[in-house]
């Protein structure tokens, strides 16, 4: 287990080669893009059970996280 | 205060003691052989799966501090306290891929540390070593503040001097000695289930008791138009926009960098696991979201803070006294334990990270080459509790603000830990030497922006008053850099840019002129799954 004294590794037992890579990827920029620009959100109106846009936009935003979030996963398991 | 509330400190002492027994209980669960190695002592077996994972990190990220002290900045200073919520949505899509493939080296090359990784990676030891000791001066205030969040539900229940503190964080240093990392997995479902269940009461109770979300919101409203401050308010002033997001970014971006965050990830089982709990974790944002809000109740209920030793209001007990003036006894007794229980978890996973660091990029590296399983194991064993001594004093001996000032700090210093740990993990294009003169640069830049901002008090009168001098905050006005406006900025952004603009120049300078360290990792080791040929399964070790 320790790290300076790896012996090189023979033929055959390094991990095979794969890629992260996917377009599905992109959709984890969405995410980013609704909450980091703050002038998007930043109100009182419309009001949601009393409760001002700033915040349960935010709240909400959290679920287009998950979502984007878990169809990267799934798209990465293919 | 009119004395201990005795109902309460019966729920909250019973259910605190059962933890602890937990605690001590855990070193049998999923047990191995023997517990005298990091791999078992200090990340568990690394065989943790999904739920385990789940509650681990959840209970870890999400700590008693952030569930005391997010709610009181958002009674203070109203929507600028809400950017622990974009922080904690934009943190899982940023470091998706970046902790698979941390996950994955790691596994294949048995790393136990972020600093192992750079260690591997870019061949310099003393860049490792810089990697370390960031992680552990960053590191050892979070701890201490998990007290602050013990201390104020105990101010709540009329508990004062240092005696109780005193007494939980021994017992912790003592199962978490015995017990290692399951002890904090095994406590995080008790932790965050009691979380969950309180929040989502007060979230229903109490703003039905106070009329309703509109009524509490004209209260929050009406508070902050008679205050001075023009920088509160129920949405951000129009200067503090770019704070707020480059706040929310910067805090995503060096989440993971701390070392108790990646421990996590380090002991989770498959590649697999990882990738899934980033989908599954923002439940505790929600949860967090929810918790902001518990501010603008505790403004409408007329919560008035105690005031601290230091003769302040100290605003951390504002959601623990709103918990006791709206719930029954007893039920406020189960939110205080869960916010003292909130506390033990994180305080625990984080002694491991930093005493693995010590064991593994210090002891190991510099003091005892030859260290076998055994020794490492018992050195981290040592070192956790000297880092919870250490903790524990700063806390007792020196002022709480003073902690809470090192971990703002401590977020700028972290940041700049991200081009030789997570841009390594994608490229090996930096210099070695250039990733050190960065680090250094960063370092300089921010401790010199922190150290320039004061804290100011707004009278009622108009005028204003310096409450501090330096190292007020972590808004850097960006006049002071020549520019006309008003707007502020999170100085973790201007340290982390300059950092950055070093590693570039400082590479594109030294390439091919300075000797760089020789990388061992090599590109199919980031995207290794668990059951790969030379990725270490442990599994079959653990019963």
């Amino acid at each position: 287990m320790s790290l300076d004294n790896d012996p090189p590794r023979p033929v055959g037992t390094a991990p095979p080669a794969r890629s992260d890579r996917s377009p599905w990827n992109w959709l984890l920029l969405v995410p980013l893009v609704v909450t980091l620009y703050p002038p998007l959100y930043n109100r009182t109106s419309p009001e949601l059970a009393g409760i001002p846009f700033f915040y349960w936009y935010q709240l909400a935003v959290i679920s287009v996280g998950v979502l984007c979030t878990y169809l990267v996963y799934r798209a990465s398991k293919r | 205060m009119d004395g201990i509330k005795g109902t309460e400190l019966a729920v909250f002492t019973v259910l605190f003691v059962a933890v602890s027994a937990l605690g001590f209980f855990a070193s049998r669960w999923r047990r191995a052989e023997s517990l005298d190695s990091l791999d078992e002592w200090g990340l568990g077996g690394r065989s943790f799966g999904g739920w385990i994972t789940w509650f681990l990190i959840g209970g870890d990220l999400y700590t008693a501090y952030t569930f005391v002290a997010v709610p009181a900045l958002v009674f203070g200073a109203g929507a600028v306290g809400f950017f622990a919520v974009p922080y904690t949505i934009i943190v899982y899509p940023i470091v998706f891929f970046v902790l698979a493939r941390m996950w994955s080296v790691s596994h294949v090359h048995g790393f136990v540390t972020p600093a192992d990784f750079v260690r591997a990676r870019s061949g310099s030891p003393t860049l490792a070593l810089l990697i370390a000791l960031t992680g552990i001066v960053a590191t050892m205030p979070y701890i201490a503040l998990q007290l602050v969040g013990i201390e104020a539900v105990l101010k709540a229940m009329g508990v004062t001097g240092h005696v109780p503190i005193i007494i939980a964080f021994t017992i912790l240093a003592a199962y978490t000695y015995n017990s290692g990392l399951r002890a904090p997995a095994l406590i995080a479902f008790v932790k965050d289930t009691l979380i969950y269940i309180v929040v989502l009461v007060a979230v229903v109770v109490i703003p039905y008791k106070l009329g309703g979300f509109d009524v509490i919101f004209e209260a929050a409203g009406k508070k902050f138009e008679s205050t001075p401050n023009p920088g509160d308010g129920i949405v951000l002033g129009g200067p503090a926009q770019l704070q707020y997001a480059t706040l929310a970014l910067g805090s995503a971006l060096a989440l993971f960098l701390y070392p108790h965050s990646l421990t996590g990830v380090f002991a989770a089982k498959s590649r697999d696991t990882v990738k899934k709990n980033m989908a599954a974790l923002p439940a505790y944002t929600l949860v967090l979201g929810l918790l902001a809000l518990l501010g603008y109740m505790a403004i409408a209920a007329g919560v008035k803070p105690l005031v601290g030793e230091n003769g302040k209001p100290d605003g951390n007990t504002v959601v623990p006294l709103l918990f006791e003036q709206q719930f029954p006894d007893w039920f406020a007794g189960v939110a205080f334990a869960a916010i003292g229980i909130g506390a033990l978890v994180p305080a625990a996973i984080m002694s491991i990270a930093a005493a693995n660091l010590w064991t593994r990029n210090i002891y190991k590296e510099y003091l005892n080459k030859d260290a076998t399983p055994k020794q490492e194991a018992r050195s981290s064993k040592l070192a956790s509790l000297v880092v919870k001594v250490g903790a524990l004093a700063a806390i007792l001996a020196l002022d709480p603000q003073f902690s809470i000032d090192l971990q703002l700090i401590g977020g700028v210093l972290i940041l700049q830990t991200l081009p030789a740990v997570a841009l390594g993990l994608y490229t090996r294009w930096f210099h070695a030497k250039a990733l050190i003169a960065g680090w250094s640069a960063g370092m300089a830049v921010g401790m010199w922006a922190l150290y320039q901002i004061p804290q100011k008090l707004f009278n009622a009168d108009g005028t204003v008053t310096l409450t501090k001098e330096h190292f007020g905050g972590s808004a850097f006005p960006l006049s002071d850099l020549g520019f006309d406006t008003k707007s502020t900025i999170y100085v973790g952004a201007i340290a982390i840019g300059v950092n950055l603009l070093v590693c570039v120049l400082g590479t594109l300078a030294m390439r091919g002129r300075v000797d760089d360290g020789i990388d061992l990792t090599s590109p199919s080791d980031y995207t290794a799954e668990q059951g790969d040929p030379g990725v270490k399964d442990l599994e079959a070790l653990v019963h």
